[in-house]
Formats: C-alpha cells, sequence, structure tokens
C-alpha cells in the first residue's frame, strides 16, 4: 500500500523542510509566500488520477525544499470530487478565499471548462492536464497552460507510426463515449488515413461498461486496433481482449491514458506487447527523470506515470515563470504571461516549451510493453521530438476546421 | 452469425453473474421489505476482500467463499445493531444503507487506494474453448456453472427445508407467521447475512472479468434494483429470468443499438413497470 | 391562532440574519456558499413535497433538475433573452414532470422509486449521448446572470440577495401548501390512501398535481444552479445527485418545512466546506447519515424537537425526583 500523505501533515514537514533551509539561506526566501492551489480529485471513481497528481506535486515542492525559485511554497490542496460544480466550488475557495498565486489542475476535461471563464474573469494563471483541445486552440485562454498535451497531440503520432512503420492498413478504435475519446480518435484517424490506412470501425462504448465483450465481438477482420480508454477502463478492456481470443489475433495499440505507467501494476499479460504513445515515459535514461522515479518510489512505492510527471512538471513551469516574472511574480496577469514564455530544457519529460496559445511542444515516445524481471515496463521503441498540438499541419488551416470529434474529421472508410 | 453466437454465450454468463449478486437483493427486499441501497458496496468490498486473499496466494474458490463468510458476519452486524431499530421505516433505511454505502466507498478508497485491481483468471480455467475460429473464454463458462449450482443450491433451501418453509411465510405475510411462532427475528438477521454473502461471493467470482475499483459498487447497484424489479421482488425466480434477461439485452442492445447504450437497460424497465408494477414474476402487493 | 409563536419568531430572527448575512461575512467565498446551501435547499423542499408529504420517494429528481437548466442554458446559448429561457426552462419540467408522473404513478412504493430512477437515468443518458443537443459531457456554458429591476447579478452579494428571494418565496409556497386543504389531502393520502379513495378522493389525480408541484420547484433550483455555476453539465442529471437530494430531505427530516434546509446545508457545507480540512469527508459525511438515523430516526430537526422535549421535561421533573431520592437515603 502506497504510503499517503495527508495535508496537514504533509505541510508540517515541508514547513519544517523550509525553516531549515531558511536558516541555511536566509537572503533567498523574501517577502510573503507564494501559494500554489492543486485542484485534484481524492474522493469518488476518479481519484486514481487525482491521487497520482498531488503526489507529482508533492515530489517537486519536496525536492526543492518546498522553495521555488527563492520563493517559499504555500501549498493548498483542494477535492473537487470529479464533478464540475464541485470544480468550480473550489476554484472559489482557491481564488476567492485563500487567493493562491496559480491554480494546478484540475483532472477532467469537464471540470476545466466549468471553470475556464471564472480563471480568465478573476485573473488567476491555472496549469492543467485536462486534455480538451479547444482550450488551447479555438477557445484558447490567456490564464491557462498545459504543459501535458492535447487529446489528439499523442494520437496523431501514433496514425503516423501505425501506418509508416508498422505498415498496417485497416485499423479499428475503440474509445469511451466521451470528448476525450472522440478527440484522441479524431487525431488518430487523420493521420492514420493522411499516411494511407484506412479507420475501418470505431466504437464508442458509454463511460460505464461492465463488459466490453460486446464490443469486441465486433473487432473483425482488420489489422489492428486502436484503443484510447482512461482512468480504471483499460484494464478491464484489454483483459477482455485477450480473453476473447483477439490479442493472438489483432494487435493492440493504445494511448497516454491507456497504458500509463502507473497502471502497469494493475495488468498482467494481457498487456504485454501492447504499442502506445505518450508523453512522458519513467523509462527515459536522464539524471533527473531518474532522480523523480526514485523519489516518487521512495516516497509512495509507485512507479509515476502522466499524472504525476505533469504536476511535477506544471511546478517546475511555476518556478521558472517565478524566476522570469522576478518582482512582477505576484502580479497574476504578468505571472500568466510569464508562464507562457517558460521553455525548459530538463524535464521528466525531456525539454518543453509552449505555443502561444498556451499548450506544450515537446517530445513524444512510442512504447512496448514488456516483462522484465517480471515487472511489466513500456520500453520506449521511437521519440518523436518537439510535437505540436497541430502536428505537422498549419496552424490557420487547422483551427479554421471544426474542432476534433466524433463526427469530425469525418471517417469515410466506415464499413 | 458468429458474433451472434459470442453475444449469446456471454449473455449467459453475465446474467449468471447478475443472479448471483442480486438473489440475495431479492431475498432482502422480498422478506425484510428493506431496500438495500448498500448491495453495491457488499459487491465492492466483498470482491477487495477477494482481491487481498488472492495476492496472499489463497486458491480462488477458498478466497471467494472466506469474503463471504466475512461479508455475511458484517452484514449480520448491520442488520442486528442498526437495521433492526428501523423496522417499517423506509425513508430512515434508505438513509442509512446510502450512508454506509458512502462509508464503505471512502474506506475502500483509503485501504486499497484507486488504482484498479484485476486478479488473474484461476489457473484451471485460463483460456478459451474454440469452436470454429470463435473464442469462449472457459472461466465465463464456469461463472454459468457457478451460477447455476447457486440457484439450485437457493431453490432447494426456499422450497424444500424447514428453513425455506419460515422463509416463505414470512415473505407472505411477516406477522402471521411470528403469530405460529417463527422466530422472525433470528430470520431477518439470516437473510440479511446470506444476502450479504452472496454479493460478496459474486464480487469475487467476478473480480478477474470486472476488475475491482472505486465506483464499482454505484454500477452494480442499479443493475440489481432493475434484475430485481423486473423480475418481481422476492421471486427467486424472477430473479434468476430477470438476471438473463437483463444479460441478453445488455450483450445484444450494446452491440445492436449502440446510441441506446445509455437507457437500454432503463428503457425496457420503465415500459415492463407501467404495464405491470409487481413485475414479470412479482406478486401484488397489497 | 396566536400571532407570536416561537417558530414565527426564530423564523423571522432566521429572515433577518439571512438578510444581513453580506454585512457581516466578507468572504465572497461563504457568500457563495451560503447561496449554494439556499438553492439547493429550494432543490430539497420540492422534493420533500413527494418524499414526505406524499410519501413518494423519487429517485429521478435530478432529471427534472437538470431539464429545466438545460433547456434555459441551451436557449440562452441560441441567443435567446433571460426571462424566454427561464420561462421556457419552467414550461420544460411541468410537461416533463406530468410525464414522469403520469409513468411512475402507476407504482407506488420501492415500484415508484425504481421507475422515477429509470426516468433520471434516461434524461442523464440523453444529456450524455445527444451531444448534438447537448455538448455531451463537454456540457453547456450560461454567460452571464440577468439583471432584475436594473440591479445586475453578477456579483456574488447581489446575486445571493436574489437566492434569497427565490428562497424565501419557495419557503412561503411550502408553508402555504402545508396549510391548504390540497396539503392535507396529500397527507392524507401517504397515511390511508385506501380511506381516501373511499371518501372520494382521487388518490391518484393528488399525487399528480403534487408531482407537478414538486416538479416546478426542482425546476426553480435547477434555474438557479445554471446561474449559480454559469454551467450544466451530464453530472447534474446523475443518480448520485439524486441521491444527494434524496439524503437532504431524510437526513435533515422529511415532511417538515425546516429539515430539508438543514440537511441542504449539511450536505453542501460537507461537501464543499469540510473538505478542505478533512480528506475523509465522504466517509464523515456517511457517519453523520448513520448517526443521525442511529439517534433520531425521524431526521435531525423533528429529533432535535423531539430530544429536547425531553430534556425539558426531564428537567421540570428533575427536582422532584431528586428530592424523593433524598428522602429515601435519609
Amino acid at each position: 500500500m502506497p504510503i499517503r500523505i495527508n495535508r496537514r501533515k504533509f505541510l508540517a514537514s515541508t514547513a519544517a523542510g523550509a525553516a531549515a533551509s531558511a536558516i541555511a539561506m536566509p537572503a533567498i526566501a523574501q517577502g510573503t509566500p507564494f501559494k500554489i492551489g492543486l485542484m485534484t480529485v481524492k474522493t469518488g471513481p476518479l481519484a486514481q488520477g487525482g491521487i497520482q497528481m498531488e503526489q507529482g506535486i508533492s515530489t517537486l515542492l519536496k525536492q526543492k525544499n518546498n522553495t521555488l525559485a527563492g520563493r517559499k511554497i504555500d501549498f493548498v490542496s483542494a477535492d473537487t470530487g470529479g464533478n464540475p460544480a464541485g470544480a468550480k466550488t473550489k476554484a472559489q475557495e482557491l481564488i476567492e478565499r485563500d487567493k493562491v498565486n496559480v491554480i494546478l489542475g484540475p483532472l477532467a476535461a469537464f471540470e476545466l471548462l466549468a471553470i475556464a471563464e471564472f480563471v480568465r474573469d478573476n485573473k488567476t494563471p491555472l496549469i492543467s492536464l485536462a486534455a480538451a483541445e479547444d482550450m488551447t486552440q479555438r477557445k484558447a485562454n490567456p490564464f491557462i497552460i498545459r504543459p501535458s498535451a492535447t487529446a489528439a497531440q499523442c494520437m496523431h503520432p501514433l496514425g503516423d507510426y501505425a501506418a509508416k512503420d508498422l505498415k498496417y492498413k485497416r485499423a479499428a478504435t475503440i474509445s469511451e463515449d466521451f470528448a476525450f475519446g472522440y478527440e484522441q480518435m479524431a487525431g488518430f484517424q487523420r493521420v492514420f488515413e493522411d499516411e494511407g490506412g484506412k479507420v475501418v470501425k470505431k466504437l464508442w462504448p458509454p463511460l460505464v461498461t461492465p463488459d466490453y465483450t460486446p464490443y469486441i465481438a465486433q473487432l473483425t477482420n482488420i489489422d489492428v486496433v486502436v484503443n484510447g480508454f482512461a482512468g480504471s477502463n483499460p484494464v478491464k478492456f484489454m483483459r477482455a481482449y485477450q480473453d476473447l481470443g483477439l490479442k493472438a489475433k489483432t494487435p493492440l495499440l493504445g494511448g497516454w491514458t491507456a497504458m500509463d505507467d502507473a497502471l502497469l501494476k494493475s495488468l498482467g499479460d494481457e498487456a504485454v506487447g501492447v504499442i502506445s504513445s505518450h508523453w512522458y515515459s519513467p523509462g527515459r535514461d536522464t539524471p533527473s527523470n531518474k532522480q523523480f522515479v526514485a523519489d516518487m518510489q521512495k516516497n509512495y512505492g509507485v512507479l509515476p506515470g502522466g499524472y504525476s510527471a505533469g504536476m511535477y512538471i506544471a511546478g517546475q513551469c511555476v518556478e521558472a515563470a517565478i524566476e522570469k516574472a522576478g518582482d512582477k511574480a505576484d502580479d497574476r496577469t504578468a505571472l500568466a504571461a510569464a508562464l507562457h514564455q517558460v521553455s525548459l530544457t530538463d524535464t521528466p519529460r525531456g525539454p518543453l516549451k509552449f505555443d502561444h496559445l498556451g499548450n506544450v511542444i515537446g517530445d513524444v515516445f512510442i512504447r512496448k510493453c514488456e516483462r522484465k524481471d517480471g515487472k511489466l515496463v513500456n520500453t520506449i521503441i521511437k521519440t518523436y521530438p518537439n510535437v505540436s498540438q497541430f502536428w505537422t499541419y498549419d496552424e490557420k488551416a487547422f483551427l479554421a476546421n471544426p474542432v476534433y470529434s466524433r463526427d469530425y474529421p469525418p471517417a469515410k472508410n466506415l464499413e | 452469425m458468429s458474433q451472434w453466437l459470442t453475444l449469446a454465450v456471454n449473455s449467459i454468463s453475465y446474467g449468471g453473474l447478475l443472479f448471483l449478486l442480486s438473489a440475495g437483493f431479492s431475498l432482502i427486499f422480498g422478506l425484510m421489505r428493506i431496500p438495500n441501497l448498500m448491495h453495491g458496496s457488499f459487491f465492492l468490498l466483498g470482491a477487495y476482500f477477494g482481491v487481498t486473499f488472492l495476492a496472499q496466494g489463497m486458491n480462488f474458490w477458498l478466497a471467494a467463499l472466506l469474503s463471504a463468510a466475512a461479508m455475511a458476519v458484517i452484514g449480520a452486524i448491520i442488520e442486528r445493531f442498526l437495521l433492526r431499530r428501523l423496522a417499517g421505516q423506509e425513508l430512515a433505511q434508505v438513509l442509512l444503507t446510502l450512508g454506509l454505502s458512502f462509508v464503505v466507498a471512502d474506506a475502500c478508497l483509503m485501504i486499497w487506494t484507486g488504482d484498479p485491481w484485476q486478479p488473474e483468471t484461476p489457473h484451471a480455467f485460463q483460456g478459451a474453448l474454440q469452436v470454429e475460429g470463435l473464442f469462449f473464454p472457459i472461466f465465463r463458462l464456469v461463472i454459468v456453472l457457478v451460477a447455476v449450482a447457486i440457484a439450485i443450491a437457493l431453490w432447494l433451501l426456499v422450497d424444500w427445508t424447514r428453513l425455506g418453509a419460515m422463509i416463505r411465510a414470512g415473505v407472505d405475510d411477516a406477522p402471521m407467521a411470528r403469530v405460529v411462532g417463527i422466530k422472525v427475528s433470528q430470520l431477518f438477521t439470516l437473510i440479511f447475512a446470506l444476502g450479504a454473502g452472496l454479493a460478496a461471493f459474486a464480487g469475487v467470482i467476478g473480480s478477474p472479468v470486472l476488475s475491482v475499483y472505486p465506483g464499482l459498487d454505484n454500477e452494480m447497484l442499479p443493475v440489481a434494483l432493475i434484475v430485481v424489479i423486473l423480475g418481481g421482488t422476492g421471486s427467486l425466480l424472477g430473479a434468476l429470468v430477470g438476471s438473463f434477461i437483463i444479460g441478453f439485452l445488455y450483450n445484444f442492445g450494446q452491440a445492436w443499438f449502440p446510441d441506446l447504450a445509455y437507457v437500454i437497460l432503463f428503457l425496457p424497465m420503465v415500459v415492463v413497470l407501467v404495464l405491470r408494477p409487481q413485475g414479470l414474476f412479482g406478486k401484488v402487493v397489497p | 391562532m396566536r400571532l407570536v409563536t416561537p417558530q414565527r419568531i426564530a423564523a423571522a430572527i432566521a429572515i433577518l440574519v439571512l438578510a444581513t448575512l453580506p454585512a457581516w461575512v466578507t468572504d465572497t467565498y461563504y457568500i457563495n456558499i451560503t447561496s449554494q446551501i439556499l438553492l439547493f435547499a429550494v432543490f430539497a423542499l420540492a422534493l420533500n413535497v413527494l418524499v414526505g408529504y406524499g410519501g413518494l420517494v423519487s429517485l429521478g429528481h435530478a432529471g427534472l433538475f437538470a431539464i429545466a437548466g438545460y433547456t434555459a442554458a441551451l436557449l440562452m446559448e441560441a441567443g435567446h433573452g433571460h426571462l424566454l429561457s427561464d420561462v421556457a426552462g419552467l414550461v420544460a419540467v411541468v410537461i416533463a414532470s406530468a410525464v414522469f408522473g403520469v409513468l411512475a404513478l402507476r407504482a407506488t412504493g420501492i415500484g415508484f422509486l425504481m421507475i422515477t430512477l429509470a426516468l433520471g437515468q434516461i434524461v442523464w443518458g440523453l444529456a450524455y449521448r445527444w451531444a448534438g443537443l447537448t455538448h455531451g459531457d463537454n456540457g453547456v456554458n450560461v454567460s452571464g446572470r440577468p439583471t432584475v429591476f436594473g440591479l445586475g447579478l453578477t456579483g456574488a452579494t447581489s446575486f445571493y440577495f436574489a437566492t434569497l428571494v427565490v428562497f424565501v418565496i419557495t419557503v412561503a409556497a411550502m408553508a402555504l401548501f402545508v396549510r391548504s386543504p390540497f396539503g392535507a389531502s396529500l397527507r392524507g393520502t401517504r397515511d390511508q390512501p385506501r380511506r381516501m379513495s373511499a371518501l372520494g378522493y382521487n388518490v391518484w389525480l393528488i399525487r399528480f398535481v403534487a408531482f407537478l408541484f414538486s416538479g416546478f420547484w426542482t425546476g426553480v433550483a435547477g434555474l438557479l444552479f445554471i446561474y449559480y455555476n454559469q454551467f450544466i453539465s451530464p453530472q447534474v442529471a446523475a443518480l448520485t445527485s439524486s441521491a444527494e437530494a434524496l439524503l437532504m430531505v431524510i437526513s435533515g427530516g422529511s415532511a417538515t418545512l425546516l429539515g430539508p434546509i438543514v440537511g441542504a446545508a449539511i450536505v453542501v457545507i460537507m461537501k464543499n466546506v469540510v473538505s478542505a480540512y478533512v480528506e475523509r469527508w465522504n466517509m464523515a459525511l456517511g457517519i453523520i447519515f448513520v448517526l443521525i438515523i442511529t439517534f433520531m430516526p425521524e431526521g435531525l430537526v423533528p429529533g432535535s424537537v423531539r430530544l429536547w422535549k425531553l430534556a425539558w421535561q426531564g428537567m421540570r421533573k428533575q427536582p422532584a425526583a431528586s428530592g424523593t431520592l433524598k428522602e429515601q437515603q435519609s
């Protein structure tokens, strides 16, 4: 069982750490503390990713002795319960009552959409992992940046890899029946079909589907299946996929949430051989990433995946933005501008910067799941460097199209 | 055609699992008139007990029985010390069982974290029967056998034993049963424990297929309600038939009418209830 | 009837406190929380009509709540004015209530509960799946709050007052309803449906009208909700939302005016305020429900009244009792 740190204990221990560092470096910590508010989900069905988010940012604050760019950090964490109304109230709590300098989170796209206007009206910068495409496209918000990826950002390269390197011709997609699923598969379909493949079947099981058999039974006469499941669904899906004998016949590809490394401990042999695309991989061989992975292991006994790496990186972005904004770091509008300018060379995911709409430009990794020393690992087999949310398409033309959805781009090759 | 066969076999297997889940609910509601809104929590908690035992290397069936026994004890305690005081107060029973389901869900999250658990399928039943290129997972066929075995055992219990006679008497007319000297009070505790144990057993049996994760309780509860209401409360035969109807509706509905996926279980239920409020096999309750 | 009763004094104090709240609570956050309590109290009061006075436990009211909210939000998104959108939302919710009522009132007891649950789930499914209309899980944004009599409701305080006015009107409507002959006949159908029938009352019609009344005020709460959150998404229609409203009614005390309000306050405060300090707030909420039901099966408000009366009687008897004790000892 991973060790959980509750908020008060955490604050106490980091405060002690900060006090120790203040003695060592009296000149650095200046003035009032800098307040970071985390919006995450710690109860209910979405808690899995939400807990990992808190572990990620907590690991960074621990490493940095609770001091970022010379500012002592006041860290508050709020549990939205995983629904939009809860997200709204918690945003009010963090902004109106706690008066935080920056918000990290929330987890889900529908939570972010519920508060986007509110953070803009209240001029509070926000760093989110939620993948809703339009948040950094047609409805870009000057107070929001995204250091993880849009829904399609990892799926564009996966479509490219499936068509060019794996030479698949006929693909079926299966993903939850909600915006994140639609946007992922739209991205895959667009690139895969531009490179000569055909998406011949698209299936959308409801978010809550006790048994995937009725859908898996429809996956016939294809070269490859692409799944975009999230949360705990990939575990259930991949087991059924294997049990019904498809794994031996038709290879399986996955988006980042479907094969996130934090999920590997819940998976068994059904995951071996699955190829996935992710903007982060704990297997990246750099000292800073190794340190992050080791600290996550030490603090919580877990292998970090996208949710914790994303929040760790969000913390690094805050640090860089405080440095950049200098005296103006407490001016929230200036901080939002500085966040857009952040360019980092060494994060767990590698170098990253942001486009003018606030979305990350960074590497995307194609990985294959293998069993090594009895444990499942995702081994990087190809890296796509500096991937933008627009892939190789022209930004203007991309934004002139409708946002990715269930119906766009139209699937012309369905059978 | 091949797809039909896969779906049909899976419908039966899913129906079997639903019967294990809802038989207990049906007994509890039929005999005690308690709308047990924590039945999903029994399923979830039982499944977590099971995966914990399995992680210790315990035999799959032993783990399922042990989990069922543990849950039966917990169920008995809840009935004796909490529900007992609320006899006949439907609203209070709703609040109590929902309140306890909050506690169970949050305790599970605390103990077993938010990560999904999916135990290995028992070794003897891994793999699939292959018939003309179609795969029928052996374990899912085993679920059907287990469900049928339990159904027969419950039928024997209810229809052929003294205890069963008392249960039937209690279902039909509890005050009358008391008058003729049946210890309805002990009977209630026993039934509630049995229902909780069955739900936990279903949770463990289902865990290699469904996996275990926060929120599973809220997914299973409405399904159990639908099965029981459709079949008719208090009728084991109703629960059995209802389970298989839902199994087929779910499998073929999802595959053939994906646009109706969200309402595929609720729409037929509304129709049945509007036409026949007592359910397909239920007696008219005065 | 006496003009000054303890209840009326308490009500006057409560209204005075609520009306002056922004003067002594300066933090906008707490003003907003109070607005939320009031809007969910309207919802719980509406549900209480059926659950408390009608004896009909609905687990589908979140569906009605969402129908009013979605109708108004979508019309506003299409560029229509607040008045038209809100009226349309209320018309839609009354029509939907009529449909719900006709179907669900085929049964009582658990059958009624199940039909309402299923209907609520169907609304949820539509909100989720009919993405062309509802934008699916992305939800609908509501930009701007209306201006009433020249007062903009954009700020937290002005919105709070608007919510308070609606809340007071709702409570008044409920009080009138409870005292009206119709309210009495609804309680009659709850306690003695056969006798009511024998006396010539149309039990079905009484329940049906009560359903419409309950649905209307549920719609009012739905409109307050979208103006408060400026957002609506399928989660609003989910089973958990219906269950939450039901818990508010029962925990506070069904078939009372104050009970649902207290219940709404408990749930909103636990969810939003206590959750900032207690990580296991879900468990705490569950334990509170269990404790309430263990010690006050009738709900917090009537239970407290009962215990208070017991204590009061106990205190009055105390001297005599101790007196006899002393006499015995001597």
